[in-house]
């Protein structure tokens, strides 16, 4: 019972990492009926800033901070450059445009780089709480990740900037009647996302180490996090996220041997496709014609 | 009086074809002009280019500045409020967001504007949290005329306000619609298929065939016409 809860704690604190790059693609998909496959590349990117500027000196959390700050430029840059000139594309060239851009991420981390392992600190300390049932730093990386969350959706909720981007992503057209510059809604969502998947990558590269293809699993379970929420909920994704998380700690300890968890991943987006293809929160918007 | 708008020699596109032909509209100041013609005329289009939806040509002067360069979002926050058609309510969005967001280039007034709109549609305030998608034809017709207005708009553009309601729920939209162009001092550019009540509200008329102006003038008169009773009124 107390190895089972252990598990169950510790999935938690993978699950809100995946909850994270899902929401961030959620935001995307919301946004722009586009899903980003550099997600995961870019916050490996944004990782290694953070890498470096702690490796420059720097304090931890204030690294962390010009990180988010970076990665959220760089988001909103990548958006002006690289999505807006295939915005009325089809859909195939702007999911090309998004694995191109997971390609040259990770080619340019490996260039300047290298493919070489890295550790990566952890500002948190590792020690048993709770009668050994979590880490301290598994319950700092599930506090950080539901800070950010809050945050998140209370400036959705409560700011009139937020209020616009979710009006933007549903109706541009009446949207920029109000006087709202579209153009730039999506690229704030795009800064937003690079920032929340900043977050993810910095506190899941303590355990997984910093390498240019540390993402990878990372973006598949949070693929089907994303979808087992209904790929339009943000709330959805979060929930799907973490019951990802848990599934896949708890699979690969009691069923399968743990190199095969990701196979967990594969096998619930695909049932997931199959049987629910709105997933747990697929949007129920009320409409009357 | 002097117009608010003017529409000059304006030519509005879909994609590669022209719809509209060099169309010459004005609006008076405090003044109803109303867009009269058959299912695919260009009044729609006419209305879209006034606020760079579509691709257009020519000169749009409102309130003394050129319009014809501008984005809609400058548009909306230069006082042209639009009621597209099909409404263009944010249906997942309750109620209250939906005006919070007409009133988006307005933050500061915010509060007052989402009363004073809670004042002349007393149904939205009771409606005020839920999703506006929920909200019945005539209601969401509201929503959607009280969201173009809490922008404070000099001009408003109402697309086919009538469509797919009641009559009598009609009647009484066009009954708001009349005092708040009295209280809020706010032109109006109606497109209207019922030709008898819009020509009955409004001060002056143009009929448009084909993306053409065929007939214009005094509403009165244009409702005097025979043609234009025999065509468009059916008596």
């Amino acid at each position: 019972m107390h190895q089972f809860l252990q598990q169950i704690f510790s999935g938690l604190a993978a699950g809100s990492i995946y909850a994270s790059l899902a929401l961030a693609l959620v935001m995307i998909y919301r946004a722009t009926d586009l899903v980003n496959f550099a997600q995961g590349e870019m916050a490996m990117f944004s990782t290694y800033i953070a890498w470096t500027l702690v490796n420059a000196g720097l304090p931890f959390w204030l690294a962390f901070l010009i990180t988010l700050a970076a990665s959220f430029v760089g988001g909103m840059i990548i958006e002006r450059v690289v999505i807006r000139p295939v915005e009325n594309a089809p859909v195939l060239a702007a999911v090309v445009v998004t694995i191109g851009l997971l390609l040259i991420f990770n080619s340019v981390a490996g260039w300047i780089y290298s493919y070489t392992v890295q550790d990566f600190p952890s500002p948190f300390p590792d020690r048993p709480v709770f009668g050994a049932l979590m880490t301290t730093r598994d319950l700092g990386v599930i506090g950080v990740t539901l800070l950010m969350l809050v945050l998140l959706f209370a400036f959705f909720r409560y700011t009139p900037i937020g209020l616009a981007m979710r009006a933007a992503a549903q109706n541009p057209a009446s949207a920029r009647l109000c006087g709202i510059r579209v153009g730039r809604m999506l690229a704030i969502g795009w800064g937003l996302a690079a920032m929340i998947g900043a977050t993810a990558g910095v506190m899941v590269a303590p355990v997984l180490f910093l390498d240019p293809n540390m993402m990878g699993g990372v973006l598949i379970y949070a693929f089907a996090g994303a979808l087992l929420g209904g790929i339009t909920s943000p709330i959805g994704a979060v929930v799907g996220g973490l019951i990802v998380g848990v599934t896949e700690n708890l699979v690969g300890t009691y069923l399968i041997a743990s190199q095969l968890k990701l196979t967990v991943a594969f096998a619930l987006i695909i049932l997931v496709l199959v049987f629910r293809p709105n997933g747990l929160f697929g949007t129920a918007i009320v409409r009357r014609v | 009086m002097a117009p608010i708008l003017e529409l000059r020699a304006l030519r509005a596109f879909y994609g590669q074809s022209e719809v509209v032909h060099g169309i010459d509209v004005a609006v008076e100041e405090g003044g109803m002009t109303v867009l009269l013609g058959a299912n695919g005329a260009g009044k729609t289009t006419t209305l879209r280019a006034l606020c760079g939806m579509v691709r257009r040509d020519g000169q749009i002067l409102f309130a003394g500045k050129e319009l014809h360069r501008r984005s809609t979002e400058e548009i909306a926050s230069l006082g042209v409020g639009h009621v597209p058609e099909g409404r263009g309510t944010f249906v997942g969005l309750t109620v209250e967001e939906n005006l919070r967001l007409g009133g988006y280039t307005k933050q500061r007034q915010l509060p007052e504007s989402v009363e004073r709109m809670y004042g002349y549609f007393p149904i939205l305030a009771q409606r005020r949290r839920q999703q506006a998608g929920a909200l019945s034809g005539g209601e969401q017709q509201m929503l959607a005329i009280a969201r173009a207005l809490m922008m404070a708009p000099r001009l408003l553009v109402l697309d086919e306000p009538s469509f797919g309601l009641a009559p009598r729920v009609v009647e009484s939209i066009f009954a708001i619609v009349e005092r708040i162009r009295r209280e809020e001092h706010v032109s109006v550019l109606l497109v209207e298929q019922n030709a008898s009540l819009a020509l009955e509200l409004a001060d002056h008329a143009y009929l448009i065939e084909t993306g053409y102006v065929v007939a214009s003038g005094s509403a009165k008169s244009l409702a005097n016409d025979p043609q234009i009773r025999r065509s468009y009124l059916g008596y």
